[in-house]
């Protein structure tokens, strides 16, 4: 495959970006779409050139590292999978491809196609978490009984690895989906409930002041989540924030 | 934190969004109900509206709603004026390719755009008939009520206005087009308020869904037919 890469580049934090063209030949369509991209690196390192930065980690579409909009949408045009896990036979001979960082106010690029997603990790530090006491009495969890259908949403919930794409989709900009599958995967728990009042109202509180924006209810953060969260999250953290602010 | 959080947090401006434009659904509802006296014809059909009016400029309880409904409509408006400048700023720099056809609806990122349309709407519409009422002279439009009152003649007024050779399907058209924006607008909206009040589930979520796409179309689309009806069927006065 012959591919034209238009690739956002830019040099630090400070420098004002722009899309530079590549012209990119024998690709294989069974490449991920991160192995174009290390292709396309080689290529750049044996020329001279300064090779784009990209996140990615795992490669196995669990650890929430790769991240990039591409083709105007994060994680590229399949669905319910991250960008190491898109393969080059979802496009075509002779397509462009453009590829840009996840943007936000709140992801700041750091270089070329890396964003700060640091926020994310704020925002999981002011509440996304049980407080137990690990002094070598804890309790076995397994013997506070949970319901089915409580356990497998709040599994579902967990499922997600915090890669942005919820924010990068939004029209708004918004990080309601991932709050609300962190703050869903504690309240539906009896381990979590305990804190579920002061949880709630510190992770939203985290969340306004890094600046995301508001949830309008178009619901593409859920289409496009690689793991497929669902917007009933961000349901259950209206609800549990309404009962926490009046409580 | 909790008293600043139902006023000033992101959450907080979703639900007075959702409670208000909930509000303005029942509302809605409310004025087509009055509203489609209009369709009624005979010799009765001025005396009933008219009668109707009055109740409702009179009623000490319809004031109170009426009051609850400017306020919401203000605060909808100043409420998504807020939300959309800050949904603005949590991305100063945009994509050079952005795709959002792809994973939602029209209308559910044009709420206020349809919004805007939809003011523009509210202000003609005040100016047609509620300042008419207010504040307009007396001319040609008097009734007398069974006890014997003068007061203004609203249903001749409506009649008037839509029956008016040069303006009248002018005006229906202008009704027309904003009960479009009207119908996209709830197409979103009326879903999006339950969601943001946190009333979510599997077992009535298809309810919400279906219910919300019935009211988007019949609502408005009975509103829309008046105008016409009035200028292509009712008899002339």
């Amino acid at each position: 495959m012959n591919l034209t890469l238009k690739i956002w580049r830019q040099k630090d934090a400070n420098a004002k970006g722009g899309i530079q063209t590549y012209q990119l030949g024998g690709v294989d369509p069974d490449m991920s779409f991160l192995e174009m991209l290390d292709v396309l690196n080689q290529e750049l390192i044996e020329k001279g050139d300064e090779p784009v930065v990209f996140d990615h980690d795992c490669r196995e579409g669990i650890c929430g590292t790769c991240s990039l909009q591409i083709n105007g949408e994060p994680h590229g045009p399949d669905r319910g999978i991250t960008t190491c896990q898109l393969h080059m036979r979802m496009f075509k001979d002779g397509d462009t491809i453009t590829i840009e960082p996840f943007r936000a106010a709140a992801f700041p690029v750091i270089k070329d196609l890396v964003v700060d997603r640091t926020s994310f990790e704020r925002i999981q530090q002011a509440g996304g978490y049980i407080s137990v006491n690990t002094s070598g009495n804890t309790q076995d969890a397994n013997s506070i009984p949970v319901a089915k259908d409580k356990a497998d949403a709040a599994f579902y919930a967990a499922t997600c690895i915090g890669c942005g794409a919820c924010v990068a989709a939004c029209k708004n900009a918004s990080a309601m989906l991932f709050t609300s599958a962190k703050v869903s995967q504690m309240a539906l728990l009896p381990q979590g409930e305990v804190e579920a009042t002061r949880r709630v109202l510190a992770m939203v509180e985290q969340m306004d002041k890094e600046g995301f924006g508001n949830c309008t209810n178009t619901g593409a953060c859920e289409i496009e989540c690689p793991k497929g969260i669902s917007l009933e999250n961000i349901a259950r953290m209206n609800r549990e924030y309404l009962k926490a602010s009046v409580k | 934190m909790a008293k600043s959080a139902l006023l000033k947090s992101s959450l907080a401006k979703k639900y007075w969004m959702a409670f208000t434009g909930l509000f303005l659904c029942l509302f809605l509802v409310g004025h087509l109900a009055g509203n489609l006296q209009l369709l009624a014809s005979g010799a009765g059909a001025r005396d009933q509206f008219n009668e109707y009016a009055l109740f409702m400029t009179t009623n000490p309880a319809v004031r109170v709603l009426s009051i609850v409904t400017f306020a919401s409509i203000l605060f909808h408006v100043i409420d998504g004026i807020i939300l959309t400048v800050n949904n603005r700023k949590a991305r100063p720099q945009g994509y050079v390719s952005f795709k959002p056809a792809t994973n939602s609806k029209w209308s559910s990122r044009n709420m206020g755009i349809l919004g805007t349309v939809i003011l523009a709407f509210i202000v003609i519409h005040l100016i047609n008939f509620w300042g008419e009422m207010k504040f307009g002279g007396l001319d040609n439009t008097v009734y007398t009520t069974a006890s014997g009152e003068e007061v203004k003649d609203l249903y001749t007024l409506t009649v008037k206005t839509f029956q008016d050779p040069e303006m009248g399907l002018v005006w229906a058209v202008i009704y027309l087009v904003a009960m479009i924006a009207i119908a996209f607008h709830l197409y979103h909206g009326f879903g999006s308020g339950f969601q943001s009040l946190g009333v979510n589930h599997p077992k009535y979520n298809n309810f919400i869904r279906k219910t919300g796409v019935a009211f988007a179309i019949l609502v408005p689309l009975a509103f829309a037919i008046i105008p016409f009806y009035i200028y292509f069927v009712l008899e002339k006065i």
